[in-house]
């Protein structure tokens, strides 16, 4: 983990109802809804990968307790 | 372990899974895509964590999609009945007044079913924090019209759209909620974009921190989206919640008085067992009166209707004739006139007195009838048992008993009382006169048991003076 | 001298003081506010928590909240605010928790008047609100039973974890006589199911909800359990005369000291009849009744209403005996020279 240096976000896809509000309110429009469907049958967001700025933004846009989890600025891990 | 200091994510105050909800699907809440609870969910259960309340807060879940609050929040747990949740909270806050309440209601609970205890837990102030979900729609019972659907909203049972003419206006809880003294914090938000996400979660901490300081009620209410209800998706529900309900809806603080308002008192230790003994007046007492077996076997059962006009003591006088016979160790009731002639008009009792077991407290065949007023004697004088005794307040009243089956007894009790020096105690006269006639029980006990009633010397020696009084005339006039 | 003369509301709220009760919701209604006046006056001194609520129905959900935190908790009511405490008892019952309701009975339907009756029993023996439930109804005649009922309903209620009724009426209230009350207060342990708003009580839950049809059957079945528990153990009577009578009168509440005066009477003329009282009228104290209709011929139900218990002694007696029934309504209490012609004319009428 400790190559990683940059803010990002980790959308858990079995625990996501596909509602698009953290892809629509997210600023730097770096989440999207993904083609596959999750266990549920809702096509869930996803992180495209880069552009996360660690704002928070999708963590309180998401209405489920723990589907989201935003790394603000990472540390290297032991 | 990965450091998680600096990561957003689900707060400590909501359980890890969800082992209260039914199904598989334990890390996710009931709710449909895009609802608003969620979102408010993690902003209690952050304010919780930063706060440290999770441990000592009961959260109170309502009637409406919430009712299963209980699924997720690692605090204590009540559910409520619909609209109840604050008056259920209040008895939480009362029961535990060291711990914390959140009453967590939607629009239907609060705004309609519910108003009542809503403005009255807010009236009295109550330590308790309650999260008011307005999305305008009834969720759980299927997208009917709530009292704040807004004007010309179609829904279930405004199939039309809400006429406000006929169907009332949609009705602005924070507004009323503020005018209220007590509240010291309200303040509406909306959980809409980013900036009002932020706003609402301050609010919320700021409700619950005002809770922990015991500053009394708060209030937030929390504007809030339903897609499902609003027959809308998400993105646009939350663009409705913004441009509509926002608009009506004006959000912002209706009452701050966090700074003047003063800390609610800590309550009190609870007073020893014989503290509470003492204030109960229980307990056991000294005997004031020395009684024989003898006398209780030999005593004749007294049934005593005394009857007068209200103000001249007459159920005093049968109290303290019951209390004389407890004391006596014999069985007694008392019984007052029932009913609105209490109210003006005579007022009597009855009292039974026996030896063994008092069956019926009603005397509708009085051995012993006390008039102190003519209407009085008018009323019962027939129903007195033949050999029966009547006492006639002989200053009031001017007839005479009509009946010859009955022994007539005049005193002037009124009178008596008078030149005795306390006019009210014409009553004291009254239950003298009886027991120097009858002898039923002693008269010297009589003022034993004063002694012990009376507070104040004075008004002891007054009776007492009374009382010989009576005794005086009834031995001189009446045997 | 350890008796006090009191009322019997008044020796109700001294004996629930005395239970360990430390919490009073409640809502004034005549006949039953000298029980609401006696707590507020006793409560600061005592360190109780007294609250007047804006409504029987707050009241009714405020003892819900207090009873899921622990605490002995009570309120007192007559007739049409029972009526409106219906929704909360439900929940109590569901919920399984633990309270004290008085019920000082008044006249009805609607708004009726002051004067006592005994027509809630209906509505309060018989549920009341809804769902499958019952609670436990206890039927003081005397002060001294007013407190002795009132602190044994606590313990039936933290025992059983239902809520339990006193059950009484007007003139049982405004009666004062010689009261022995308790010479200690009672401890109240904590409770393994409640919500002290701590770590070591935050993981229970108070809930009436079951998701399914099967988990609310359960918890049905569960309640019906209790309630078969409840009549097996808490039957409570009183009878006088009863073991050689041939009839037997029956009544509960003010209408047993009424029966009891007509019913000596009636002895010393030489009639072979009794009185049994239920001092619980849920559950009914059906095996005594039962046993007796072997003996006795003929069973009369006294009553101020329409005839309600009397479907308690049917249903015990089960077409065995003859059930004759006499009532008085609107708060008309019946002369004791009524009551003896009555009985004496249903002696006759089966026995001569």
């Amino acid at each position: 983990m400790s190559e990683e240096k940059t803010p990002r976000v980790e959308i858990q896809p079995e625990l996501c109802k596909g509602c698009e509000l953290c892809i629509s309110q997210c600023p730097k429009k770096v989440l999207e809804l993904g083609k596959d469907l999750n266990h549920m049958g809702y096509n869930f967001a996803t992180y495209k990968g880069d552009g996360c700025i660690g704002c928070g933004v999708c963590f309180y846009a998401c209405p489920e307790p723990g589907t989201i989890r935003v790394y603000k600025k990472i540390r290297g891990d032991k | 372990m990965e450091n998680l200091d600096n990561t957003i994510g689900k707060p400590q105050s909501f359980y890890d899974t969800f082992e209260r909800k039914p199904g598989k699907d334990k890390q996710i809440v009931h709710y449909c895509p895009g609802c608003g609870h969620g979102r408010i969910h993690k902003l209690i259960a952050e304010a919780l964590d930063s706060l440290e309340m999770a441990d000592e807060t009961v959260f109170v879940s309502p009637v409406g999609c919430s009712v299963f609050g209980y699924y997720y929040f690692d605090t204590g747990n009540i559910q409520a009945a619909h609209g109840r949740a604050p008056a259920v909270g209040t008895g939480v806050a009362r029961a535990n007044k060291k711990g914390y309440v959140i009453s967590y209601q939607g629009d239907g609970d609060l705004a309609a079913i519910g108003t009542a205890e809503i403005i009255h837990a807010a009236n009295r102030g109550e330590n308790m924090t309650v999260i008011f979900v307005n999305n305008g729609i009834y969720g759980m019972t299927g997208g009917q019209m709530a009292p704040t659907s807004l004007e010309g909203q179609k829904t279930a049972t405004s199939p039309y759209g809400r006429d406000i003419a006929d169907m009332g206006a949609p009705i602005r809880m924070s507004e009323i909620i503020a005018k209220l003294d007590a509240p010291v914090y309200v303040e509406r938000v909306s959980v809409s974009d980013f900036k009002n996400i932020n706003k609402a979660k301050k609010a919320i901490h700021t409700a619950l921190k005002a809770q922990k300081d015991r500053k009394g009620f708060t209030f937030v209410e929390v504007l809030s989206a339903c897609p499902e209800g609003w027959k809308l998706s998400p993105v646009d529900a939350i663009k409705r919640l913004q441009d509509v309900m926002e608009t009506y809806y004006p959000l912002g603080q209706y009452k701050n008085e966090l700074e003047t308002r003063p800390t609610k008192a800590e309550p009190l230790p609870r007073p020893s067992d014989k503290d509470i003994m003492t204030a109960l007046g229980v307990g056991d007492k000294a005997a004031i009166i020395n009684v024989t077996d003898t006398f209780v076997k030999n005593f004749k059962e007294q049934r005593v209707r005394i009857s007068g006009f209200g103000g001249q003591g007459v159920l005093l006088a049968g109290t303290t004739l019951g209390n004389l016979a407890m004391h006596h160790e014999l069985a007694v009731t008392w019984l007052p006139s029932y009913g609105p002639e209490m109210r003006g008009g005579t007022a009597n009792c009855h009292v039974m007195i026996n030896n063994s077991v008092v069956g019926t407290p009603v005397v509708d065949k009085p051995n012993v009838l006390i008039a102190m007023n003519g209407p009085s004697l008018d009323e019962f004088e027939n129903t007195v048992e033949a050999g029966g005794t009547i006492f006639v307040n002989s200053s009031i009243v001017d007839k005479k008993v009509k009946r010859t089956d009955v022994k007539a007894v005049y005193v002037p009790m009124t009178n008596i009382a008078e030149d005795a020096g306390i006019k009210k105690a014409a009553n004291m006269v009254a239950v003298a006169a009886y027991l120097s006639y009858s002898k039923a029980m002693d008269l010297n006990s009589l003022i034993d048991l004063l002694k012990v009633n009376f507070k104040k010397k004075e008004l002891v020696d007054a009776n007492i003076k009374v009382i010989h009084a009576a005794k005086e005339y009834v031995e001189k006039n009446c045997m | 001298m350890n008796k006090e003369f009191i009322k019997g509301n008044e020796a109700i709220v001294k004996g629930a003081i005395l239970a360990g009760c430390t919490h009073y919701f409640g809502y004034p209604i005549t006949p039953s506010s000298e029980v609401v006046h006696a707590f507020a006056q006793l409560a600061p001194k005592t360190g109780c928590t007294f609250l007047q609520a804006e409504s029987e129905v707050a009241a009714i959900n405020m003892v819900y909240g207090a009873a899921g935190c622990g605490v002995r908790v009570m309120t007192a009511s007559s007739s049409p605010g029972i009526s409106l405490k219906q929704e909360g008892i439900s929940y109590i019952a569901a919920a399984e928790l633990p309270c004290v309701i008085v019920d000082v009975v008044r006249s009805g339907p609607g708004l009726g008047n002051i004067f006592p009756e005994q027509s809630d029993y209906n509505q309060i023996v018989k549920g009341g609100g809804h769902g499958n439930y019952k609670c436990i109804v206890l039927a003081p005649n005397s002060a001294q039973e007013m407190c002795d009922m009132t602190i044994k309903a606590f313990d039936l209620a933290d025992k059983y974890l239902t809520p339990v009724y006193v059950l009484t009426d007007g003139y049982v209230g405004q009666m004062m006589e010689p009261v022995t009350f308790p010479s200690e207060v009672k401890k109240v342990e904590r409770k393994d199911w409640a919500l002290y708003s701590d770590k070591a009580s935050k993981h229970n839950l108070v809930c009436t909800i079951r998701m399914s049809a099967e988990e609310m059957e359960e918890l049905n079945i569960k309640l019906q359990k209790k309630y078969a528990e409840i009549e097996k153990n808490e039957q409570q009577y009183e009878e006088v005369n009863c073991k050689d009578a041939e009839m037997v009168v029956v009544a509960y509440g003010i209408t047993s000291r009424l029966a009891r005066t007509a019913v000596e009477e009636l002895r010393e003329k030489g009639m072979k009849i009794g009185l049994f009282r239920p001092q619980a009228v849920y559950p009914f104290p059906k095996d005594r009744l039962a046993e007796l209709a072997n003996t006795a011929k003929v069973f009369t139900a006294l009553e101020l209403s329409n005839g309600q218990m009397v479907d308690d002694v049917r249903l015990t007696l089960n077409g065995k005996r003859p059930v004759e029934f006499y009532g008085r309504m609107g708060g008309v209490v019946p002369t004791h020279k009524e009551i003896v012609e009555v009985l004496s004319s249903l002696y006759k009428k089966h026995l001569a």
